[in-house]
């Protein structure tokens, strides 16, 4: 497949991305099921690449997956999303960064609307007022905490320990980049590379040394669909979604997965777990499952961090098989230690994908 | 005589109403791109052009449905329109309209609100945070397999492990949201209708079971809930 034409247009799409003095909020998704992610991220953006983070005690979920469960109605999920401006404004901080990408764009599409409905945000600001006292200005800067990653992927390379590259070959990783649909597809001009070429992971993954995977289905949503996981009865929704994407992906024969969403990576994780129990498929090489990795845990990975400081041991699939290839020093006996005990002895039982 | 409401106007109040539908052309390129209308009996274009039309008896059918639950939200009919508008944000007027009317009861993936409510709902007004899965475990969700068994048997530890504030004061990862900014939250709820949304959620809910002659109560293991949560008729998904 011919992709210069591909990286000339990639080039086009640029965004802007605050240099320093960030607002964190966390990510519900994120929280819990990667909390190593969010540590990590913290370490590498204040130890590592000395930059302001500051994070208020008291922001709360922006509601997100309630309001895209439509259990939350417009308004209140816009009153939650301006109490967080609040508490930034009263903070003396103006570039919001976000975990999550669900809330990253529940921000960009609050914005637009009080952009072309200025009524819609003084009704907001009064409901605010009444229910909390509060005041805010909307952020200067939005960037999602992978666009921060993207923009200093050369400062991280640059202190890098580890390439994404076979250590046995010397060749690059071929990596599968899966991008979380509100990142960009409602508002493409908002991402790095828009809808059609997001570049905000691949343009990691190029940098790291790997190469990333073109393949028919990458656009195609990981079957979160909020509503179609959360309630049993809809799974197979979900899981169908994933599914497609892996078939297709397979001919491919990538090493790993990269996400910027939360979810998305727990999902493609799981679902490859489900897939082998019930038809005992498995999608990489030599009858292992595809490891998926949140962008953090790569960048994390490649500065050296220890795998289970990152948390990679709360994966289902599991991560080994990249480790290895990477050629990244690890203790295997350390993966279930916490506070010095081995919390579970038999661990081969969870290495259910091999 | 019951009062007859316009429900293409109800729906302009929905701000994601105006958003969402210019004058769509019914190319369909949104259903080409659904996720959901790979997998459901579904066709995002129908429905746009349902809506446009005003046919008031259409669109009452339409919130009595099943249809309009299958949407995931990924919101990938909005890039591809060629008229700028979003399927997507038609479905959650619709949906929002379906829950302040009651009609969302009578199908069976819109009962699924209360199951959504008493859930995600719930950890919204009592932790402040979306999710909240301590103690949730592989009876609700067997997909997060043995690795989720071995996370909830060790949660504090592992989560202090990996940096949490786990129930901390202060910043960090599931640390505990103080109260005053609890009290924040829930009065944001009830000035702005997210109160009322819930109850009318639960109300319309406690209707129905009763006459589907099932037990029901506040919890998350009631016979009414256990059914919502978990039966599927297996007709919605198309045939290959």
């Amino acid at each position: 497949m011919k992709i210069d034409g591909k990286k000339a247009i990639w080039k086009d799409y640029q965004k802007e991305i605050a240099e320093d003095k960030f607002y964190y909020v966390r990510s519900c998704v994120r929280q819990n099921f990667f909390p190593g992610s969010e540590t990590a991220f913290l370490r590498i953006m204040r130890d590592i690449l000395k930059k302001d983070v500051f994070e208020h005690p008291c922001h709360t979920t922006c509601t997100g997956i309630g309001y895209h469960s439509d259990i939350v109605p417009v308004e209140t999920t816009m009153t939650v999303v301006a109490r967080q401006f609040a508490l930034m404004t009263e903070s003396g901080y103006e570039n919001l960064m976000p975990s999550c990408i669900t809330s990253f764009g529940l921000y960009t599409e609050i914005l637009d609307t009080w952009h072309h409905f200025p009524e819609v945000e003084e009704k907001i600001r009064k409901q605010l007022r009444k229910a909390t006292g509060r005041e805010f200005k909307s952020p200067k800067n939005l960037a999602h905490a992978s666009d921060v990653i993207y923009k200093f992927r050369k400062e991280i390379s640059a202190k890098a320990k580890y390439k994404l590259v076979n250590k046995n070959t010397g060749e690059p990783l071929k990596v599968v980049d899966h991008i979380g649909c509100h990142y960009a597809k409602m508002f493409p001009s908002k991402g790095v590379g828009g809808a059609e070429y997001p570049y905000v992971l691949a343009g990691m993954v190029e940098e790291w040394g790997g190469q990333v995977i073109d393949y028919p289905e990458r656009r195609h949503c990981c079957g979160f669909g909020f509503r179609q996981y959360l309630v049993q009865a809809n799974r197979g929704f979900s899981i169908a979604c994933s599914k497609e994407k892996f078939e297709s992906m397979k001919p491919f024969k990538p090493d790993m997965i990269i996400t910027n969403c939360p979810g998305c990576p727990m999902f493609l994780d799981r679902w490859q777990y489900v897939i082998n129990e019930m038809e005992g498929k498995t999608y990489g090489a030599d009858g292992e499952g595809i490891p998926v990795f949140t962008y953090e845990e790569v960048a994390g990975l490649m500065l050296g961090f220890d795998p289970w400081d990152l948390g990679l041991q709360m994966h289902q699939t599991d991560c080994e098989p990249v480790l290895e290839k990477i050629g990244i020093e690890y203790d295997p006996a350390a993966k279930y230690v916490i506070n010095g005990v081995n919390t579970k002895t038999n661990a081969k039982a969870y290495l259910t994908v091999n | 005589m019951q009062e007859l409401k316009n429900y293409h106007e109800m729906l302009m109040q929905d701000i994601r109403f105006e958003e969402g539908l210019n004058a769509c052309m019914n190319c369909g390129v949104c259903t080409a791109i659904c996720p959901a209308a790979e997998f459901y009996n579904y066709d995002p274009r129908q429905i746009v052009d349902i809506v446009q039309t005003g046919d008031n008896d259409e669109i009452e059918k339409l919130m009595k449905s099943d249809v309009i639950w299958y949407c995931g939200e990924c919101m990938s009919c909005k890039t591809r329109c060629p008229r700028g508008n979003a399927p997507g944000l038609v479905i959650m007027a619709l949906r929002g309209l379906s829950q302040d009317l009651g009609f969302f009861v009578e199908s069976e993936k819109g009962r699924q609100q209360l199951a959504l409510k008493r859930t995600v709902g719930q950890w919204i007004l009592t932790h402040g945070y979306c999710l909240y899965l301590e103690g949730v475990g592989t009876a609700m969700h067997p997909e997060q397999g043995p690795v989720w068994d071995w996370i909830q048997a060790n949660w504090k530890e592992l989560f202090r492990r990996l940096g949490a504030n786990y129930q901390g004061d202060g910043p960090g990862i599931l640390r505990k949201i103080p109260e005053e900014a609890m009290d924040e939250i829930r009065r944001i709820f009830d000035v702005t209708g997210g109160t009322a949304r819930f109850e009318k959620i639960e109300d319309a809910s406690r209707k129905k079971a009763r006459e589907m002659d099932m037990a029901f109560d506040d919890g998350i293991d009631n016979e009414y809930f256990r059914h919502i949560y978990k039966t599927n008729n297996n007709s919605h998904t198309r045939q290959k």
